[in-house]
């Protein structure tokens, strides 16, 4: 039975089917957002139902040198990607390093920032609602960041090994995508903490 | 006749070493033997559920019974649930989708055979963990405990006062890690249909497998994630100290209810829809008719996709909402029904007129039609408020879901095991165990939940480990205990028959129902590349097209 060969009269026409990275980068971020929804409803349901100090208008500031950072670094990954694709690896090289850079930088900022809630102002995840909401969704957040600033050491390293070169720059886009989803949810993860809910 | 049957020609290659095997099953990155992997791991996870199942309905055989303790009977609920949804349902669909979407659409593997391989280590890592908690719930030291908070695990009954120990951790992690697989095994379930087709295979022309699949897909991706989200929080309170669900210092018992069932209502279209899936390709081959109106049911299936992720609240009703918020979700409650009705009218259309052949999977797609529309009527009265009011948590919302989990879901699945066995194994499973197997379930099934319907009604609650005799309850109770064994004896039936027919059963060939899909073409079971050369389609039914190049099925669409 096996020798039923399946061919069929067909026509010339061509048989293009969409690359399976981005597809499931795609998904990946669609899973990723049910997940933020669900911290960022949370939130916004608790702001003001804390029982006790201190309250985020107290204690809040606004980051927006770390958010300006975070958000071109956004910039700097589409034009490393760019210049991977038409095969300038030494360009790519550097443009990738300062996307690095960048997330660092609001990594170091949301660091120093939860030292300053901690240690100077005693808000702890345990201290009230607003405590336990503000550390998950921007500690959330910070995971996904460095999870994305590993991804790009990895790259950085193979760039050294010399082993990344044109035909990467699919797969490095994949994760510039991620990348872009990370900043969304920035953008999304400002205005309810340090704007709606302050 | 059965020496010839017998006589099965295997190559005969030196035999590769047990522990080489299994090697080769651990480190395997094909999407069949995952597949298979997938299910043989269901199986076992539905004994285990079966058996707690069984132990429950011991137990309520009669009034004042006390064959277990109240402890062991909530942690024999809560395990139950908890094993047939995570680590049954979900697992044997992602096991059949595994092995069938690649065969189905032409193509040699599915688009991320390592994470496919990742995604049921996770998941066969969270069932181990599970039942771990029997050993390690307090500590080996201390005696085991299971999780007891229910499968749903309402807050506050979560937080560290009410469940000491351990073994609601147990519960969580092992949910978060399945999670993490089932999320990975939809990402690839949608990468594959949507970029692994071969040649021809437009959207329009995919088997409904395929579509239905994707669905399930997609709705996993976006039901399972903020479960993910709620057990994170869920752990935040139990380990870091918040307040998430935390009544005393603000928080809200009510938000984990809705977060809870914001993934536990599209989870039950995420089991059903395969099932559809399934149907939808069994019913047109034993009723030797093309599938009636194929993209009215892909349009259903994608409209119930959409609407169960906007129906979760009909799981609180008694909780106290608005009434605005009642009417919202009473209304898209019952507007579900509208394309599921669809659905069952598209399937009875195609046996309509056709020429039926009453094998074992079309006798259990069969009753699929007709217990699941006695499932959704019940489904039509829970979700009218003041009805369910009066009948929210008691054994008639059980009888309803069984209604649906068992009625519809195990009994197309059991249809898709019988009419796919043949293609995984080579070989046919036994007609006559096989039709005994369909009677004494379906005997067992209608003993135990027509007749469940009844004491809910009367008053029964749910989750009770024993109830006062002179309530009217002891009659149906026991009636309903009978049925279970005669279940039981049905899947061992079912089960001695998969044995028996492996070794012993007669050579299938690649086609035995002279089906129309592509899994059909290839020998069974499929060498590991699936197909020697990529094949290339132009209709629904490639099969079809082949068999009678004078008549070909691409004239009609």
């Amino acid at each position: 039975m096996s020798a039923l060969s399946t061919t069929i009269p067909h026509s010339e026409t061509s048989w293009k089917l969409p690359a399976r990275g981005p597809v499931a980068m795609y998904c990946l971020i669609a899973a990723e957002a049910a997940i933020f929804t669900i911290f960022v409803v949370a939130y916004i349901f608790y702001i003001g139902k804390s029982l006790s100090g201190p309250q985020p208008k107290d204690v809040l500031r606004v980051p927006i040198f770390f958010t300006v950072c975070l958000l071109s670094s956004s910039l700097t990954i589409h034009f490393a990607v760019n210049l991977l694709r038409s095969g300038k690896v030494r360009s790519f090289a550097l443009w990738w390093f300062f996307t690095f850079a960048l997330g660092a930088i609001f990594l170091a900022g949301t660091a120093n920032e939860w030292r300053h809630l901690i240690y100077d102002e005693g808000l702890t995840i345990q201290t009230n609602l607003f405590g336990t909401t503000y550390y998950s969704l921007v500690g959330l957040h910070a995971f996904h960041v460095t999870v994305g600033l590993l991804a790009f050491a990895a790259v950085i390293i193979f760039t050294f090994l010399g082993t990344l070169g044109e035909q990467h720059a699919e797969r490095v886009e994949v994760l510039s995508m991620y990348w872009h989803f990370v900043d969304v949810v920035w953008v999304v993860v400002f205005i309810v903490v340090y704007i709606i809910g302050r | 006749m059965s020496t010839e049957s017998i006589a099965w020609p295997r190559p005969q290659a030196q035999p590769v070493p047990l522990v080489a095997q299994l090697h080769q099953w651990v480190t395997t990155v094909d999407h069949k033997r995952l597949g298979i992997l997938y299910i043989a791991y269901a199986l076992l996870f539905l004994a285990i559920g079966g058996l707690e199942a069984i132990i429950m309905r011991i137990q309520l055989i009669r009034p004042h019974n006390d064959f277990v303790s109240p402890q062991v009977f909530n942690r024999m609920f809560t395990m139950h649930g908890t094993t047939m949804i995570f680590f049954v349902a979900m697992p044997v669909m992602f096991g059949f989708a595994n092995y069938l979407i690649p065969l189905m659409i032409g193509a040699r593997d599915m688009a991320f055979p390592r994470l496919n391989a990742f995604s049921f280590w996770m998941t066969a890592f969270g069932g181990l963990f599970l039942y771990f908690s029997f050993l390690g719930g307090d500590g080996l030291f201390g005696d085991g405990s299971a999780p007891d908070v229910g499968w749903f695990a309402y807050a506050p009954l979560t937080s560290k006062t009410f469940s000491r120990g351990h073994s609601t951790d147990f519960w969580i992690l092992s949910l978060l890690v399945s999670g993490f697989g089932s999320i990975g095994t939809s990402i690839n379930i949608i990468a594959t249909v949507l970029c692994m087709r071969c040649r021809g295979m437009t959207l329009g022309k995919m088997p409904l497998f395929a579509w239905l699949n994707i669905t399930m897909a997609g709705l996993v991706i976006l039901a399972v994630s903020p479960l993910t989200a709620a057990q994170l929080m869920l752990l935040v309170d139990r380990y870091l100290g918040g307040h998430f669900f935390d009544t005393q210092a603000g928080g809200s018992a009510v938000m984990w209810m809705h977060f809870f069932w914001v993934f536990g209502h599209p989870e039950v279209y995420v089991l059903v829809i395969p099932t559809f899936a399934f149907a939808s390709e069994i019913i047109p081959v034993f009723s030797r008719k093309a599938i009636f109106g194929y993209p009215i049911m892909v349009a259903a299936t994608v409209c119930i996709g959409f609407i169960s992720m906007s129906v979760w609240a009909h799981h609180m009703f008694t909780v106290g909402m608005s009434s605005a918020a009642n009417t919202f979700f009473v209304l898209s409650t019952m507007a579900i029904s509208v394309p599921t009705g669809i659905k069952i009218f598209n399937w009875l259309a195609t046996i309509w007129g056709g020429e039926i052949h009453f094998k074992t999977p079309m006798l259990f797609c069969i009753a699929f039609l007709f217990q699941f529309l006695i499932a959704g009527l019940t489904g039509v009265m829970l979700s009218a408020a003041p009805f369910n009011w009066q009948l929210s948590g008691s054994y008639f919302v059980v009888a309803h879901f069984h209604y649906v989990i068992v009625g519809a879901i195990l009994f197309t699945l059991f249809g898709a095991f019988y009419y796919w066995f043949p293609k995984m194994s080579g070989r046919m499973y036994s007609e006559p165990l096989g039709k005994l197997h369909f009677w004494l379930f379906l005997i067992g099934f209608h003993l135990t939940f027509d007749f469940m319907h009844i004491p809910g009604i009367l008053g029964m609650p749910r989750r009770i480990y024993t109830y006062e005799p002179g309530r009217g309850w002891d009659t149906w109770n026991l009636i309903v205990t009978i049925g279970t064994f005669f279940q039981a004896a049905g899947v061992l039936v079912f089960l001695g028959n998969l044995v028996w027919s492996y070794f012993r059963g007669k050579v299938a060939g690649s086609d035995p129902w002279d089906a129309w899909t592509l899994e059909w073409s290839t020998t069974s079971p499929p060498p590991e590349y699936n197909f020697a050369t990529l094949p290339e389609v132009a209709s629904r039914c490639p099969l079809w097209d082949l068999k009678h190049p004078e008549d070909p099925d691409w004239q009609y669409e």
